[in-house]
């Protein structure tokens, strides 16, 4: 009965039409839409976009639990709270909860909007987004600048090009950059990467300077014969018990994520590969001309590099779409990530503009490997 | 000589209904109906008026603008009515079935040159069966085609097994090979793993290619893009296996006979087998019809819909039946298990049941939504080509790049697996044949 209702009301022609979009969408998230093959092929396999993103999101949730016990975890110990395993992660939890609220329904409310104006269906693309933005910023960051950067992103990089699908810039990755030049003092330093500002003790203390590997290490502290960076281990680093962005900091979590996201070939491992690839390569490079001490494989665990390698870069919609191209474009992410972390005196992290850039790029990369694969096709026609 | 092509990509859909090798029937229908729109490119002229008498063999409808193209009637008896649709477009020719059915005589003798070929298949209303490439239209009578390809096999979902609709007719097959084979040369695939035991491998005068791999191994279009790429002012000419031993019968007897084993398959068919009959026979008589069922004349991926008032197509051996999947189903996409639904797709789990075979139906599981995973369709398209170039340079009606991607050489059935498993819900076969559509009216 109610079912009835509703379809009349919003069905074109009825009362709240304007609103089909919106309706659709939780409809449809609700249940199956009914529609049958009109054209083309009468079956159709159960794949849709809706079951895509979701699975991705399955594959964040390992790096965002790991995440949100983290988040508690350097807040204890920087600030020697002595808190014990379950109060890190609902320290955690509660710390991250409003960013991922926000980022959803600021998201969400434009997506929405969108659709509506369009009048077309609500693309899912958002789901991953909106999960993806809390856990590559600091843990602090202001909720009305992440509002800000969320709009920003959503609107100027997403829905002004029509909608998932045809972005160029990774959505979450621009919403970050956008948060990086205009607020640098809240996203960058020392002192931004372990979360106080919740915490009632901690009141009116001031901020302990907490620098993440990366930047020990662009100051120079590796000891080569222990391998730590800091006070930080090799081993710390991998299980991702360092400061840094909620979702970045775990291997072992990212790994395995990436692990869901190949498996279902929902993300590309070729350009994961080829990424790791050109990040040691680079990293090699730079040991040996003297540019850094630390080993390559060094460059993997720290910082953003993996999640970027297998969350950001990997991105369907934004990475190069031939398969030769990926192995080029993922190969070259991961190189100029290094380039920037070894060759730049100011700026130590440079997984996020290497992304981005290589969104630019995408479409070249692509346009010369196919340029070159119809110009191969045109020259078998002739000899044969 | 034989050469082999092993293909490794593309899809075979596990669509439950597959005909068992019996024909459990055959029908001897009332009234045929012979239908321009099986012949594509035919303007059609009407030869007939109701109440005329025709044999089988007989002229019913000429293309207006070759006039030596014939379109003939299958059966003997008289015209019953002339079926038009809108502005008084010609949709069918019914011919009520005598008694006693007789045939025109063509002549028994297969064809020595071209010349003879051309006009045994023009006379005879089988020059209907030969498709050009590029764009997959009617062939040309006034043109020569670089060569002729035969796929004796198809891959679609539950197609029609060739080896037992065309076993017996060894004889027809040959004399059809040598026939065209006087038009160019011909190049015959068959299926690897019976490569040994079909009777087609047993076929003189044609090259023979030895095929294996998932659908769409058996398209004749993948295989020509492997044997000889179609390149821009080249034509080729493709025929089914079914109208290739037509020609050979006509050939052999001098008599048109387009009798066939139909194979019906599907979900939703009552009992998947084999039923002979006539193209043009009503599909009421073939399959009992009941329910939201929805009737595809070819297989679940290209075949067109034929509905239940319609009738087999001149080409077609096979019936699809499929229920309207209009049913919700809550949660689809969320749950973690769907065991009635197939996805390809390892998001799913139907890689765990790799034999199983599903009862689909015509939903479409989703919303259409713009291109993100484009993968999918390199996995399910093996020729060289890049597919969401050539499907973007057809969205975009971009002439040049159509060519440089490819346009040539593909109809929308080699890319028809794309429709299937893009999780986007695009329609690929449609924006390729709008492209196809494009191309004919461009460089026309």
């Amino acid at each position: 009965m109610a079912d009835e209702k509703k379809t009349g009301l919003f069905e074109k022609g009825g009362k709240l039409y304007w609103l089909h979009s919106s309706i659709d969408a939780f409809d449809t998230f609700l249940r199956v839409p009914g529609t049958v093959t009109a054209k083309g092929a009468h079956v159709r396999d159960g794949i849709d976009l809706k079951r895509v993103m979701i699975m991705v999101v399955i594959a964040l949730v390992p790096a965002a639990l790991f995440g949100m016990y983290n988040v508690g975890l350097q807040t204890s110990t920087i600030y020697g709270l002595g808190w014990n395993f379950w109060q890190m992660f609902f320290y955690g939890l509660l710390r991250m909860l409003p960013l991922f609220v926000v980022s959803y329904a600021v998201g969400l409310a434009i997506e929405f909007g969108s659709a509506q104006i369009r009048g077309e269906e609500v693309n899912e693309g958002y789901l991953v987004t909106g999960f993806l933005i809390p856990l590559i910023v600091p843990v602090d960051v202001p909720l009305w600048m992440l509002a800000l950067a969320v709009a920003f992103s959503v609107i100027f990089v997403k829905e002004v090009f029509g909608g998932t699908g045809m972005n160029i810039w990774n959505p979450a990755l621009v919403a970050r950059a956008f948060l990086f030049f205009s607020y640098p003092s809240s996203m960058s330093g020392s002192s931004v990467w372990v979360s106080k500002t919740w915490v009632p003790a901690l009141k009116g203390v001031d901020a302990i300077s907490a620098p993440t590997p990366l930047a020990i290490a662009h100051d120079g502290a590796f000891d080569a014969a222990t391998g730590a960076v800091g006070q930080y281990s090799f081993m710390d680093m991998f299980w991702g018990f360092i400061p840094g962005s909620t979702g970045e900091t775990s291997v072992v979590a990212i790994l395995i994520g990436a692990l869901i996201l190949v498996w279902t070939g929902v993300a590309s491992w070729k350009i994961m590969v080829s990424s790791l690839a050109g990040g040691l390569l680079v990293g090699w490079l730079g040991q040996l001309a003297g540019a850094t001490a630390l080993p390559c494989y060094y460059q993997l665990v720290m910082g953003g590099f993996l999640f970027g390698s297998v969350f950001m870069a990997t991105d369907p919609v934004t990475a190069a779409q031939t398969e030769t191209g990926k192995w080029i474009y993922g190969f070259l992410i991961g190189a100029l990530a290094v380039i920037v972390r070894l060759w730049n005196p100011g700026y130590m992290e440079g997984m996020m503009l290497a992304i981005l850039l290589m969104n630019t790029m995408a479409p070249l990369i692509d346009h010369c490997v196919v340029s070159v694969h119809t110009s191969r096709r045109a020259k078998k026609a002739v000899t044969a | 000589m034989s050469n082999n092509l092993d293909l490794k990509k593309g899809l075979n859909i596990p669509l439950k209904g597959a005909a068992a090798p019996e024909v459990i029937k055959t029908v001897v229908p009332d009234i045929v109906a012979v239908k321009p729109s099986d012949f594509t490119g035919l303007s059609p002229r009407l030869l007939v008026k109701e109440g005329d008498a025709v044999l089988a063999g007989s002229p019913v409808m000429a293309d207006k603008l070759r006039p030596e193209i014939l379109v003939t009637s299958p059966v003997s008896g008289t015209v019953c009515g002339i079926v038009r649709g809108e502005k008084r477009k010609l949709l069918a020719v019914l011919v009520k079935a005598g008694e006693q059915q007789e045939a025109v005589d063509f002549g028994a003798q297969v064809p020595q040159t071209a010349a003879q070929t051309r006009d045994l298949l023009l006379k005879s209303g089988l020059w209907g069966a030969l498709t050009q490439r590029p764009y997959g239209v009617m062939a040309d009578p006034s043109a020569t085609p670089k060569a002729i390809f035969i796929s004796s096999f198809s891959t679609a979902p539950l197609a029609a097994d060739t080896d037992f609709t065309l076993g017996a007719d060894l004889a027809d097959i040959q004399a059809g090979v040598n026939a065209l084979s006087r038009i160019a040369p011909v190049h015959l695939s068959i299926r690897k793993d019976v490569a040994a035991s079909t009777p087609f491998h047993k076929v003189e005068n044609a090259t023979i290619h030895v095929v294996s791999g998932p659908h769409p191994a058996g398209n004749v279009g993948v295989q020509i893009s492997h044997i000889a790429p179609i390149q821009k002012g080249e034509t080729v000419w493709t025929v089914s296996p079914l109208m290739l031993a037509a020609i050979g019968h006509v050939a052999n007897t001098g008599k048109l006979s387009l009798m066939r084993k139909v194979a019906v398959t599907g979900p939703a068919a009552e009992k998947p087998a084999y039923v002979c009959c006539l193209p043009g026979t009503p599909v009421k008589e073939i399959v009992s019809v009941g329910g939201d069922v929805r009737i595809i004349g070819g297989d679940a991926l290209s075949g067109e819909i034929l509905g239940a008032d319609g009738y087999l197509g001149f080409d077609q051996d096979q019936l699809t039946l499929l229920g309207e999947g209009r049913d919700r189903e809550w949660f689809g996409w969320a749950k973690p298990f769907r065991p009635k639904v197939h996805s390809s797709s390892w998001c799913y789990f139907s890689w765990l049941t790799p034999g199983k075979k599903y009862d689909m139906n015509t939903n479409l599981h989703g919303g259409p939504r713009a291109f993100v995973e484009t993968k999918c369709f390199e996995d399910v398209t093996p020729m060289d080509i890049f597919p969401i170039y050539l499907i973007k340079a057809c969205l975009a009606g971009d002439i040049e790049k159509m060519e440089k991607f490819g346009i040539y050489e593909v109809l929308p059935e080699d890319l028809a697996l794309c429709d299937y498993v893009d999780p986007s819900k695009n329609e690929i076969q449609a924006i390729i044949q709008k492209g196809i559509d494009l191309m004919i009216k461009e460089m026309a």
